[in-house]
């Protein structure tokens, strides 16, 4: 299938859920259960696409596990996005220069 | 009006930089996966979110359906609309519907995540000066990283796989170290996503759509099991 059409349905579905709901309604979600799910579904999704994909984004598994530790340990201690995501490369590579 | 714009874009700087990072990756993927610089800047132009755009490179690589694409997308960042429900209420009265059409576009995150903690309410000058360097950040940062990619070594590409994965950990892990219910959905989403991964016949499910299933699974249990208390605002972030 050509891929601007895909593009095209992407983009039009990400601004379409955000431009809607700013739009239409002028009032808050009031069903609890609705709510609930929605304030559940940032963890969740960005849960399930890391892991275990994380796992096979490198050239070994190890220097995976070594970088998604990295980045588990330094989030627990609160560091920026930018910091997590540049030490657990880092560490990715360091490891992989032993390996071989 | 011009204050407010310059007020915006000083707010964004921080923003831009981290996107400019987290782009540059989605580029070389992109390219990865044997799409162009141009189609990857479009992407990138036109959607303006991270795992959405992640996903969605999945769902055109695997050459899935356009109703698998919808799908994606729409559980992926149902979280948006949560997000401009809340920020309707912060804009400054009188907002009409074709600036609050403009402001939906560049709704991330990130920028929500700043828009929200302004302490007036917000007008659309401040709003599109907010979305300035952002956009730009993540636009050129995708470009710059599929115009790289070929040129990066192998070790560099492989170590630059878990960015983003990074990224995520970083928004994810400290939210559920002081929310037990987060913590929980957490973990959920994330034996779901294991036995989806690696169980036989369940492997086998497209990983676009087996994100959705795992994301309204431990989502809709956590709803149910752990709804949020009436007076919080909704959102989780």
């Amino acid at each position: 299938m050509n891929i601007y059409i895909y593009i095209a349905v992407m983009a039009g579905v990400t601004y379409l859920i955000r431009m809607l709901p700013l739009t239409l309604f002028q009032k808050n979600i009031t069903n609890r259960f609705l709510r609930s799910f929605l304030a559940y579904v940032p963890c969740a999704c960005l849960t399930a696409m890391t892991f275990p994909a994380i796992l096979y984004a490198t050239k070994s598994p190890i220097s995976a596990i070594a970088g998604f530790a990295v980045a588990v340990l330094l989030a627990l201690k609160k560091r920026g996005l930018v910091t997590v995501a540049f030490c657990s490369c880092l560490t990715v590579f360091l490891v992989e220069l032993f390996l071989r | 009006m011009r204050r407010n714009y310059l007020r915006g874009v000083r707010h964004g700087i921080p923003i831009g930089i981290g996107y400019f990072s987290v782009s540059f990756t989605f580029g070389i993927l992109a390219l990865k996966y044997g799409l162009s610089v141009f189609q990857a800047g479009l992407i990138s132009l036109t959607n303006v979110t991270s795992a959405g755009q992640f996903a969605g490179l999945t769902v055109i690589v695997t050459g899935a359906t356009l109703l698998e694409m919808v799908l994606t997308q729409l559980v992926i960042n149902s979280r948006y609309a949560l997000m401009s429900l809340a920020l309707g209420q912060k804009l400054a009265p009188g907002t009409n519907t074709f600036c609050r059409c403009v402001i939906a576009f560049s709704n991330t995150d990130e920028i929500f995540a700043v828009a929200m903690s302004s302490p007036v309410p917000l007008t659309t000058s401040y709003m599109l000066g907010l979305s300035t360097i952002p956009i730009l950040g993540w636009v050129s940062g995708t470009i710059c990283g599929a115009v790289a990619s070929s040129l990066l070594p192998a070790n560099v590409q492989s170590a630059l796989g878990v960015a983003l994965y990074g990224m995520f950990i970083a928004i994810v892990v400290p939210q559920t170290e002081s929310n037990r219910k987060l913590l929980f959905v957490t973990i959920l989403a994330l034996i779901f996503s294991s036995i989806f991964y690696w169980l036989p016949v369940l492997k086998d499910i497209s990983t676009g759509l087996a994100i959705v299933i795992c994301t309204v699974l431990a989502a809709g249990i956590g709803a149910i099991f752990f709804p949020v208390p009436e007076s919080e605002g909704g959102s989780a972030s």
